[in-house]
């Protein structure tokens, strides 16, 4: 606990998604048990075009389900999915802040987001290239901003303390939770709703990605092109979906007898300073995030049970992040269980990391470890213990969640049975 | 194009491109106060009026419509004229 028994706990109160998995929770946790691919040929729009024609889908999502039709046009997919996925989180946690409640004054909310309203962003090109800036709808820069997650969530959600977005790539939503839980810790809010969002599945996103030659091409075989650690991976899938954790400060939580689902003990960041997409070689910026995340919670890495791996199916992440965790972990990266639920999921980018810490939170109350599919043939340079195929009952107390993002940014937190 | 077109058509885009409820809207709703259409919703609907219609609202001109019927009638008058 890092400066002593003073410090105000973090304890995770709610928890909610909205991804290729499924539209709940628990839908989502049943799939991945199951070692489902949520990743099909893609039907946003026609890829024929492209190099790469799979992704990884939110599947029958109807606005109109979940909003109004005046304000879900309002919104762009990725707050959406926020939305979504907060309102379930809120309600797992049984929190729900009337506008004169001064616990709403202590209570915020963090969304990372990698990317933001792309597809909004898109739009509006067209609309300008085609028909001229006076043309250009008047929605379009509220809806496309990455922070506009966390602004409806307080409209709607009567939020009125600390407010904030993180924009770190694939780690933006690793630092919404963390830096929420520092809000918390410093005693300037007692809940936070912290998550990610990301929803850019389309032909501009998919060519970028492309041309710098991120993505699987396995458009033969969807369900079996996200393959983190194994030897033939070719790439990561892009994925779409949103996850949110609710975090309160621990006293808060014991006396209102809420239902805690584990306690967020440790956040550890650090930069690789090296490149801007590729990891640094050898794992050492990426190990420095998870003895700082070890260091923050005041652990060992005897007392890591499973790590949720970054795990993206690139050639380059799953072989310096197996290093990197023989870095941290000396020893015992020999005998931990690490998985990568990206295999099922894909690459949510900037929601990711609050995808994996409901994977992660969700292992420790299930007694459970999620499998990383379409692991068959082993790669010399990723000899860990990936939990292949099939889940794992495993009693597990302290978990690891892994986020790394282009630009060089790492991010671990670590999450401990309530 | 006489009158009830111009109403039944920008009714249509009320519902089309603001999603208002079709119920709501009579010739008296005030777009702020009874159908909640914020100022980022006007420009919405001066523009949908525009392509719709094929006329062109000046800023000025804008700043009258307080209402259904005040945009059904300013829409007529630019057909008109």
């Amino acid at each position: 606990m890092g400066s002593g028994a003073e410090r105000r706990r973090v304890v995770v109160t709610g928890l909610g998604t909205i991804n290729p998995l499924g539209h709940t929770v628990d839908d989502t946790w049943k799939a991945a048990l199951a070692g489902t691919s949520g990743v099909d040929r893609i039907t946003a729009f026609d890829p024929s075009r492209l190099a790469t024609q799979i992704a990884a889908e939110v599947k029958d999502f109807d606005p109109e389900d979940h909003f109004e039709r005046k304000d879900a046009r309002r919104m762009d997919r990725f707050t959406q999915l926020f939305m979504v996925a907060t309102a379930q989180a809120l309600q797992d946690a049984g929190i729900a802040f009337d506008p004169a409640d001064p616990d709403a004054r202590r209570a915020g909310v963090v969304i990372g987001a990698g990317i933001g309203g792309m597809l909004t962003f898109v739009e509006g090109i067209d609309t300008l290239r085609e028909r001229g800036p006076s043309r250009i709808n008047p929605l379009t820069i509220p809806k496309l901003i990455s922070n506009m997650g966390a602004g409806m969530a307080s409209i709607e959600f009567n939020l009125y303390g600390p407010t904030n977005c993180t924009v770190t790539a694939c780690s933006a939503s690793a630092n919404a939770i963390g830096d929420a839980a520092e809000i918390i810790r410093r005693g300037a809010a007692d809940v936070m709703v912290a998550g990610g969002s990301e929803a850019v599945i389309c032909e501009f996103a998919v060519g970028s990605f492309n041309s710098s030659k991120a993505l699987s091409t396995n458009n033969d075989d969807p369900q079996g092109a996200s393959r983190p650690f194994d030897l033939n991976r070719d790439g990561f899938v892009l994925g779409e979906g949103a996850a949110t954790l609710i975090l309160e400060e621990r006293e808060r939580a014991l006396a209102r007898g809420a239902d805690i689902h584990a306690e967020l003990i440790g956040y550890g960041m650090s930069a690789d300073a090296y490149h801007i997409t590729l990891p640094r070689p050898g794992g050492a910026g990426a190990a420095a995030a998870m003895v700082a995340a070890m260091e923050d919670a005041g652990i060992e890495p005897a007392e890591v049970d499973y790590i949720n791996a970054h795990g993206t199916s690139t050639s380059a992440n799953d072989a310096t992040e197996t290093a990197a965790i023989k870095l941290a972990l000396g020893d015992r990266a020999g005998s931990v269980a690490i998985s990568s639920t990206k295999s099922m999921t894909g690459h949510l980018l900037g929601g990711a990391g609050a995808m994996e810490a409901v994977f992660s939170i969700l292992a420790i109350n299930r007694s459970t470890l999620p499998p990383t599919i379409n692991y068959q043939t082993p790669d010399p340079e990723c000899d860990l213990d990936y939990v292949p195929n099939t889940p794992r009952e495993a009693d597990v107390s302290t978990v690891m969640s892994n986020s790394f993002g282009f630009g060089g940014h790492n991010v671990a937190l670590v999450f401990r049975a309530a | 194009m006489d009158r009830s077109e111009i109403e039944s058509r920008l009714n249509g885009l009320l519902v089309s491109e603001l999603g208002l409820d079709e119920s709501k809207i009579r010739p008296d709703a005030r777009f702020e106060e009874d159908l909640e259409v914020d100022s980022l919703g006007v420009v919405e609907l001066l523009m949908a009026l525009e392509d719709e219609f094929g006329v062109q609202i000046p800023d000025e001109e804008a700043e009258n419509i307080g209402t259904v019927g005040q945009a059904v009638d300013l829409v007529a008058n630019k057909l008109a004229g």
